[in-house]
This record gives structure tokens, C-alpha cells and sequence, in this order.
């Protein structure tokens, strides 16, 4: 109170202060009601002591409790981050070596590489899980009474090929940056070419390996429908369960199973902003990448 | 400077020969095998003979199936339309926001996107459903005002009815603007962040209001964001299955539905990989209309 009696009145708004409007101020706070709304009702009416999930009537935590007794929910989770882990590693590296390649070298049909490899960020999910669909019935059944987790492989096969591309656009945005003259001061102290490679060029680009990587794992987490034509009728994903879940009915448990995911996906976001900054967070969508 | 690859022969083949197998092997077969389905032919139970037939071609242009085509595209161009119009001002905001404002409202537009598309798409499901919470506060807003025009001494309102909001194509379309909101802020923003913005001073000062700045010299200088912001949504809402899977009604089918349901119910594999690779053309041409006029923009700012 006192503060606004000491001071001035609030001065008008600078020509290009837009955030001071209110046509403005309106359009931002209804677009975020709007994004946020469904997905923060979502997560309050896990907690409702309800079946039918609209009344509130009082604070629970039994859905979370069923939710982490159901077996198949626990076991569709754990293939997720099972095939989101190794599908990580996988783009990770293959994504860094893209990355490098195309930012090192000349060689002939370098624009067809890198276009090629911009296909799998262009090109609608359902082509792509189409595409691995008919693969692994055609050319590569993959056999579906192998020992978990190797029984996952055609996913893990089908996420790396749409996440490495990804990583390929982060790591090379970081690489734009890095002054060339470091790589060849190492290689004339005697560096070999492997040599100045690990030890000049990827400390550098380590920041965003880290953001790939993180991205790689949300991706792979976030995907549904090229698992969905990728997957056998038995191998589950988190996605996949939530799906046939939906398509009987709404019930708190999912609301429980997507809140703890919503928590997951917002402490990774926050991972990967405290290692790349703002960057991480458009990463492969804004132009800013190019 | 790059170097050429044949100064360092031994590294560039390590590196370049991991990722260039997985490309070849895990994507570009695949698409390979599709397009030639597109133009094979269903022979006996399982077995797709390749005859270069362009049937499956023909019969994406049946009348039902332009339809389909005709409708999803429909759905996209509205999709991108309202996300277009939410966008924009919301990327004006980011963009002359104070620093530390910028990166907390970056943050709230990427969010969501970061977020399970599922998780998302059931939480309008929730929010939108005959008993959702949509209605629910409709039917106590409808029961107050009735109560109180009673007690008033007029007629109630009569019966409730509740608002049918999902299963049909306005939810389709709403769950595509809640799900591709984020895509389009982003060029947005980075394009209006590297606008000159003495021009707009300039043509505040020269006495233009505020619609007629953003409208005359925001836009147009805006233009290669706007461009690749249409692109980036309308592609993924083209070729959509979940939204209109879950939150459509039985005549809300888009492409990607339809495609689906060749796949793994009707069977018609090759029709299916017709229907995919027109998707991918339409993909295609796309992405070469954004490049053509990038380069057009270029040369006039040359």
C-alpha cells in the first residue's frame, strides 16, 4: 500500500511496451487459460475423492494408490522409459555424429544428407508409423517372445529414427558457435584427429548434448502413434495404455497416471533449461535453430 | 572452414557411417517399401505384388476419399488460422516483454508442448465431455439464473440441456489449436525478436496507431515467421490421428484415420501406402513453397 502512495503514478506505457496493453495483456491471459486450464483441472481432480470425477468431494490420494497397484499401467510405464532410455542413448550419439559431420566436412551429397535427414522431422507421424509398420512385418519381424527388455527392440529401433534427427538440428545449432581455430590450435600441439575431436570439440557441445539427450527422452516418451503401428499386440506403452484407457472411459486413476507424468515432464523441462537456457526449450522448432 | 572429407578419410567415415546406415536402413527402406506399395497390389491373403499400377492413386480420388481430403485439409487451414490469430499477439507480448518476463512467458507457451500429447488430449476429454466441467459450470450458471428469474417472478429457463461439445469436428479443431498452439508462437516470436524495431517507432511517430503499425509494417515485416509458423502447424494438424480419433465424432475421419484403418482393418495395404504418400507429397510441396518464398524474401532484402 504504502508503496503505491510513494510513488507516482504508474507512467503510460512506452510505445513498444506491448505487455503493458490490454488487448494485449487479454489475448496472452486467455490464450494461457486456455492452454493451461484443461491440463491443471486434470491434475486437481486426480485428487477427488470421486468415481465420477466432476463433483468435488474432498482430497485423496487412493487414485494414485490404485494407479501404482495396477499391473499393467506399472508394467506399460516401465517399458516407456525402458525403450525411452535406450532410444536416448542411441540418438544421442548417433545424432552427435550427424551433427559433426556435417558441420566438419565437405563431401559430395552433403545436401542430400542433411535433407534426408530432415525428412523424419517434416514428415506427419502416421507416414512414418505406416512406414515401420509394414517394415517389421515385411523385412524385420521382430520376434515377440524375446526376454524383456530386448522384446521392445522394434520400438526402440523406430523412436531412434525419428528422435536422432532432432538431437542432429540441437547439437549442430551449438556447433555454429564453436571457433574452429580451437580444434586446430589441439591438432597443432600434437593432438590426432580422434584426439582434438573428444577433447576440444564435445566439452563444447556438451550443454547441448544434454538438452538433446533430454529431448530424445521426452519425445520418445510423448510418441504414440508410430508405436502404435510399430508395436506387437502385446508389447504396451504408457501412451498406448493411456489410450485404451480413454477409450473406455474417464476415471481419476488416469487422471493419477497423468498427473505423475505431467511432473516428470515439467522437472525434465526444467533439467534441460537449466542447461541450455531458453534455447532448450524451442529445440528443433524455432527458427532461431537454424 | 570445413574441411573435405578426404583429408581426414578414417574419421569421416566413422562418423558419418552410423547415422547414414540408420537413415538408410530404419527410415529410408521403410518409405522405400510404402512407396512402392503405392503402387502394388493386394495378391492372395498377405502377399502385395508390385505391378507399378497407379489404381491406388485413382482411388484416393473417388469422391468419398476427396471428401476426406477436402475435409482435412478444411480442418487444418481453420486450425491454423485461429492459431495464427491467438499466436500472434502473444508472440508480440514475448517479444517486447522485459527480459525476465520473456523467458517466464516462453516457458508457459512451451510447456504444454513438452507435454504428453495423450495426457493433453485426455484432459480435454475431461474438460469437454457431456458431463465435463465445461458443462458443469454451465448447468450451475443455467440453475442459478433460472432460480433467480423465478425468483423474480418469471418464467424459469425450462430443462437443461447440456452442450455438446466432443465427439464432433469443433472438438477436433479445438483439440488441434490447444495441441499446436505452442508450434506457431515460436517462429513467430523469433522473427519479431530480429525485426528492426525502429521502424515501428518510425511509423508510431509518423502518426500511424497502434492496428495500423502492426497490420502495414508488423506483419509484412513478419512475413518469413508467418510463413514457416503456417507451415508448422498445418502439416501436423493435416496429418493428424489421435485428435480426431479421440475427440471426433463418426464424421469427423481425417486422412491419417483413414489410413489407419487400411492398415490394420480393411487390409488394403496398398491403397493405405497411396493415401500415406499423398500425405507426403502434400508435405513436400509444402516445405518447397516455404523455401521458395524464403529465398524471394532474401533476394528483396539483398
Amino acid at each position: 500500500m504504502t508503496e503505491a502512495i510513494a510513488r507516482p503514478r504508474k507512467l503510460p506505457p512506452a510505445p513498444l511496451e506491448y505487455l503493458r496493453r490490454w488487448p494485449i495483456r487479454l489475448s496472452v491471459g486467455a490464450v494461457l487459460v486456455f492452454l493451461y486450464a484443461p491440463l491443471i483441472t486434470l491434475m486437481i481432480f486426480s485428487f477427488n475423492d470421486s468415481k465420477a470425477n466432476v463433483v468435488w468431494r474432498g482430497f485423496t490420494l487412493k487414485y494414485y494408490i490404485k494407479a501404482l497397484h495396477n499391473d499393467s499401467l506399472i508394467q506399460a510405464f516401465s517399458n516407456s522409459m525402458v525403450i525411452a532410455f535406450f532410444s536416448t542413448v542411441l540418438s544421442l550419439i548417433l545424432g552427435a555424429m550427424a551433427a559433426i559431420v556435417l558441420w566438419r566436412f565437405r563431401f559430395p551429397g552433403k545436401t542430400v544428407f542433411d535433407g534426408a535427414l530432415a525428412i523424419p522431422i517434416v514428415v506427419p507421424e502416421i507416414c512414418m508409423g505406416v512406414g515401420m509398420l509394414v517394415f517389421f512385418a515385411k523385412v524385420l519381424p521382430w520376434p515377440q517372445e524375446m526376454p524383456w527388455p530386448l522384446n521392445l527392440g522394434n520400438i526402440i529401433i523406430a523412436h531412434v529414427s525419428f528422435s536422432f534427427p532432432f538431437v542432429a538440428v540441437v547439437v549442430r545449432a551449438r556447433l555454429a558457435s564453436f571457433n574452429r581455430e580451437m580444434e586446430e590450435a589441439a591438432k597443432d600441439l600434437g593432438a590426432s584427429e580422434f584426439r582434438a575431436l573428444m577433447d576440444v570439440v564435445i566439452p563444447h557441445i556438451q550443454p547441448s548434448l544434454i538438452a538433446g539427450a533430454l529431448l530424445a527422452f521426452t519425445l520418445s516418451l510423448d510418441d504414440f502413434v508410430i508405436t502404435f503401428f510399430t508395436a506387437g499386440p502385446d508389447t504396451i506403452t504408457f501412451p498406448v495404455k493411456v489410450y485404451s484407457m480413454v477409450r473406455f472411459s474417464v476415471t481419476p486413476e488416469v487422471n493419477a497416471a497423468s498427473t505423475i507424468l505431467i511432473v516428470v515432464t515439467v522437472l525434465l523441462t526444467f533439467l534441460a533449461l537449466k542447461f541450455q537456457g531458453s534455447q532448450a526449450l524451442t529445440a528443433g522448432h524455432g527458427a532461431d535453430d537454424k | 572452414m570445413e574441411q573435405s572429407w578426404r583429408q581426414a578419410k578414417s574419421i569421416f567415415m566413422t562418423l558419418i557411417s552410423a547415422p547414414l546406415f540408420w537413415l538408410v536402413a530404419f527410415f529410408i527402406i521403410p518409405m522405400g517399401i510404402v512407396w512402392l506399395y503405392s503402387f502394388g497390389e493386394n495378391s492372395g491373403l498377405i502377399d502385395i505384388a508390385f505391378t507399378g499400377t497407379w489404381s491406388n492413386y485413382a482411388h484416393a480420388f473417388d469422391p468419398l476419399y476427396l471428401g476426406i481430403f477436402a475435409k482435412s485439409i478444411g480442418v487444418a487451414v481453420v486450425t491454423t488460422f485461429f492459431c495464427l490469430v491467438l499466436g500472434f499477439p502473444v508472440a508480440m507480448a514475448i517479444t517486447f516483454a522485459p527480459d525476465k518476463a520473456k523467458s517466464w512467458l516462453l516457458l508457459l507457451i512451451m510447456l504444454p508442448f513438452w507435454t504428453n500429447l495423450l495426457v493433453r488430449t485426455y484432459a480435454l476429454i475431461a474438460v469437454l465431455r457431456t458431463n465435463g466441467y465445461v458443462n458443469m459450470t454451465y448447468q450451475f450458471l443455467w440453475e442459478r439464473t433460472s432460480g433467480l428469474m423465478t425468483l423474480l417472478g418469471m418464467q424459469p429457463l425450462g430443462d437443461f440441456h447440456p452442450a455438446i461439445l466432443l465427439y464432433n469436428n469443433f472438438a477436433v479443431v479445438f483439440g488441434l489449436v490447444f495441441v499446436n498452439l505452442p508450434f506457431m508462437v515460436l517462429p513467430l516470436y523469433s522473427t519479431l525478436d530480429r525485426m528492426d524495431r525502429s521502424l515501428l517507432e518510425a511509423s508510431l511517430d509518423l502518426g500511424a496507431g497502434h492496428i495500423r503499425t502492426v497490420w502495414n509494417v508488423m506483419v509484412p515485416l513478419a512475413g518469413p515467421g508467418i510463413v514457416s509458423g503456417i507451415l508448422i502447424t498445418f502439416i501436423p494438424s493435416l496429418g493428424a490421428y489421435l485428435t480426431p480419433d479421440l475427440l471426433g465424432g463418426p464424421d469427423s475421419q481425417m486422412i491419417a484415420n483413414v489410413i489407419e484403418s487400411q492398415f490394420k482393418r480393411a487390409n488394403n495395404w496398398p491403397f493405405g501406402a497411396a493415401l500415406s504418400f499423398i500425405l507426403v507429397y502434400m508435405t513436400f510441396i509444402g516445405v518447397a513453397l516455404q523455401g521458395v518464398i524464403e529465398s524471394r524474401n532474401k533476394r528483396r532484402q539483398a
